[in-house]
């Protein structure tokens, strides 16, 4: 099976077309895997993995772990509570200990934009961006894209609506770089307040009428909010962001008849998603956590696989 | 004691001075311009023996192929001495300052304490005498620079402080504003103010556009500027008082400046060299030495700093020199300090980017770093006429320079120009006739 000729995966807006489509095919012939009585391979056997999170995170952090460990790699886990980070050893120190360490490959979040770069040029262990401020989350994106794809066939030509907070979102400009690069249409509906300025120069439709937006679209990806914004001024209430953004079934009606419905999680039920759509006959919020351990694996396997990467300059 | 600069082509803005002439300094004055008559050594005869100076007690140094120029004066830089001297202090920034060819500067009052009171502008000041060159200070327009409460102006300035500044801590207030102002004016001092909305701000790091919404980094508008400078202009049109604006880096604030100056309102501004020769692009590989208080804006602001530096809206070029400890800057973006060194980058890329490419004459980049900046603080130098202190600035406007960090004398390596290669650079710094960095070549006395 072909490698990745990278070092690191940092983000999509770097990645061309066929190394989506390797990393979604290989996902896709490591998911058979993961419905075996006995989940376990021997591909990584030796390989030293660490996940440093420096944000809290249980579904990313466990998807992570999981795969590693299905592969049959070490993991060691590395978070900020109670660690030498709280007591104020730098990013870089951090990194350097622990590759002195044998780490073979990083998966790191954090809430500063760019932190996996810094970290990426600093060492020579391969680098995975788990989720960067409010830069990129690849892998949620890959994950996404693959059950668009596996229970529409293809991402090309679909249009693919993302509503929420756009601003603060990680998984909404990952999503935008691949699946533009797939050939898929992207909407984005959201507040004013929180569109970034000048999203409307990347490759997306922007509205703020949500029943406008969602209008024959194929898949609705819907964002968490988090209620912080509120407190920050950008929307005056839950009640009145809920009846302007909140996805619901009445709304999804004006979608595709076989729409999709997904969210990233963890979801506020009844405030940007209703209880009846999240659990409903659209959503494949499930299937996208499942699909999220194979995309990890089959990162994993391409940066690690098959004896060490070609370093990127 | 006498010293002749032979052969060098004098720019003078501050006497209309454009042609090769020979300088005669004696006792660091300047005293006699001798244009260029190919009979230069009667000349110097004649002139010693017309002020009853011994041949013997002085030399020539050859400034062939080079432009001599009043001493370069830096209105906008951070010393970091007291308080941050791991960063920088006050002799290594004016070992910096000598190095770039900058004869004076103009600390800011950020320091740790700030320069709040007379006490600390005097310990300023009397740090600058034991360096080669001439170093000024401002004074905290507030308390602790802390933008409250207004700071004790007069004891400052009766100190020695030549301006008073909110830079690094913005006054939020316009009411307090207003205040500095209308007491700055009973001195005549003027008021260098940066201009910030820090409610528009808050966590920001780079300029808000496309870039910074690619990268998800928290946004720094521009509005947030422009908003503080016409509030600024507007105040020192209703109090009289002289404002400078410190490094404008947008269009629209540029358009403001120009505008106030049309309806004679006494304000003056400045801009520092990476805010025309960068855009936010530098920061798309998250390059921290990029990250800079006002941030770097677009290819249009660029355009329209360019066109304020050509048709006279931007008086002075300043570098905001502002060095940090690598430890400050080697971390997440969102984290590191603000600012980048400045000081020996500066000609080089004014010479590049401004008079190389056409949007300046030497001539008039040369008066945006001598005669405007001291016409706006009232500092000795900034001309060569007869009679003036002898800071001098060498250039040769053709050298090739490749930036090096490792070979600065500033203790700040944090510049986004590591590598550049640049045409133009200072050979030789004069301060009161003595040369404090580089060297020329010496001529014998022939008869």
């Amino acid at each position: 099976m072909a490698q990745l000729r990278r070092k690191d995966v940092l983000g999509l807006q770097d990645m061309d077309r066929d190394e989506i489509e390797l990393i979604l095919d290989t996902a896709e012939s490591y998911k058979e895997i993961l419905s075996r009585p006995v989940k376990k391979v021997p591909i990584l056997r030796g390989k030293s993995i660490c996940t440093l999170f420096y944000e809290n995170s249980t579904r990313t952090r466990c998807s992570f772990e999981l795969a590693a460990k299905i592969m049959s790699a070490d993991t060691t886990a590395v978070s900020t509570a109670g660690s030498s980070i709280q007591k104020g050893e730098s990013f870089k120190d951090t990194l350097l200990t622990l590759e002195a360490m044998g780490m073979d490959l990083f998966v790191i979040r954090h809430g500063a934009s760019g932190a996996p770069h810094f970290a990426a040029k600093l060492l020579k262990a391969s680098v995975i961006n788990a989720g960067d401020g409010m830069h990129e989350h690849p892998t949620q994106a890959l994950l996404d894209m693959l059950t668009i794809r596996e229970n529409k066939g293809k991402i090309e030509g679909l249009t693919v609506l993302i509503v929420g907070d756009i601003m603060h979102s990680r998984v909404a400009r990952s999503n935008i770089w691949g699946l533009s690069k797939m050939g898929a249409r992207v909407r984005l509906c959201g507040p004013g307040t929180l569109l970034p300025a000048e999203v409307d120069k990347l490759p997306v439709e922007v509205f703020h009428n949500l029943d406008q937006a969602i209008e024959g679209v194929d898949v609705v990806n819907v964002l968490r909010i988090q209620l912080e914004r509120m407190n920050r001024g950008f929307f005056p209430s839950i009640r009145e962001y809920s009846s302007l953004f909140g996805v619901n079934k009445c709304r999804l009606r004006r979608a595709e008849s076989d729409v999709l419905v997904l969210h990233p999680g963890p979801m506020n039920r009844g405030i940007e998603i209703t209880p009846d759509v999240a659990d409903g006959e659209f959503a494949v919020i499930t299937d996208q956590v499942t699909n999220g351990v194979a995309v990890r694996m089959a990162l994993l396997y391409l940066l690690l696989g098959g004896g060490g990467h070609v370093a990127s300059a | 004691m006498w010293l002749l600069l032979k052969n060098g082509h004098l720019i003078d803005p501050s006497q209309s001075v454009n042609q090769k002439t020979d300088i005669l300094i004696v006792d660091g004055l300047v005293a006699a311009l001798v244009p260029d008559t190919n009979d230069g050594v009667s000349d110097l005869q004649s002139l010693l023996a017309q002020r009853g100076l011994d041949e013997k007690d002085g030399q020539i140094l050859d400034c062939s192929g080079f432009i001599v120029c009043p001493g370069f004066i830096d209105v906008h830089v951070h010393l970091r001495e007291p308080g941050q001297e791991h960063k920088e202090t006050i002799s290594t920034g004016a070992q910096s300052a000598a190095a770039g060819g900058f004869t004076s500067v103009v600390a800011m009052p950020n320091t740790v304490p700030a320069v709040d009171n007379g006490a600390v502008v005097r310990y300023v000041v009397e740090r600058g005498r034991e360096t080669p060159i001439r170093v000024y200070t401002t004074g905290a327009a507030t308390k602790g620079n802390e933008g409250t409460d207004m700071a004790e102006i007069a004891d400052m300035v009766e100190a020695g402080a030549v301006a008073i500044s909110d830079d690094a801590a913005p006054v939020q207030s316009a009411d307090l504003m207003r205040r500095v102002m209308e007491y700055c004016k009973m001195f005549d001092v003027p008021v260098l103010t940066h201009c910030e909305d820090k409610s528009m701000t808050r966590d920001a790091v780079m300029n808000e556009g496309l870039m910074c919404t690619v990268l998800g980094l928290r946004a720094w508008p521009r509005q947030a500027e422009e908003i503080v400078i016409w509030r600024n202009i507007l105040l020192a049109d209703l109090t009289g008082c002289r404002t400078h604006i410190q490094h404008v880096t947008t269009r629209g604030g540029v358009e403001a400046v120009r505008w106030a100056k049309s309806r004679g309102i006494r304000v003056t501004c400045e801009t520092c060299p990476h805010y025309f020769s960068l855009t936010d692009e530098a920061l798309a590989g998250f390059d921290t030495n990029a990250k800079c208080c006002p941030p770097l804006r677009t290819a249009d602001d660029v355009e329209a700093i360019k066109e304020g530096l050509a048709d006279g809206t931007i008086d002075i070029i300043a570098t905001d020199h502002a060095p940090h400890a690598q430890e400050e800057k080697e971390v997440e973006l969102q984290d590191a300090a603000f600012g980048m060194v400045g000081l020996e980058t500066a000609v080089p890329l004014l010479i590049t980017k401004l008079v190389h490419s056409g949007v300046l004459t030497l001539d008039s980049a040369i008066a945006k770093l001598t005669c405007a900046p001291a016409k706006l603080l009232g500092l000795p130098g900034g001309t060569l006429a007869e009679g003036s202190v002898a800071d001098i600035t060498v250039l040769n406007p053709e050298a090739q320079v490749t930036v090096k960090s490792a070979d600065f004398r500033s203790k700040g390596r944090n510049t986004p120009f590591e590598g550049f290669s640049l045409t133009g650079k200072a050979v030789a710094t004069l301060v009161g006739g003595r040369i404090v960095s580089g060297d020329l070549p010496k001529l014998a006395v022939e008869r």
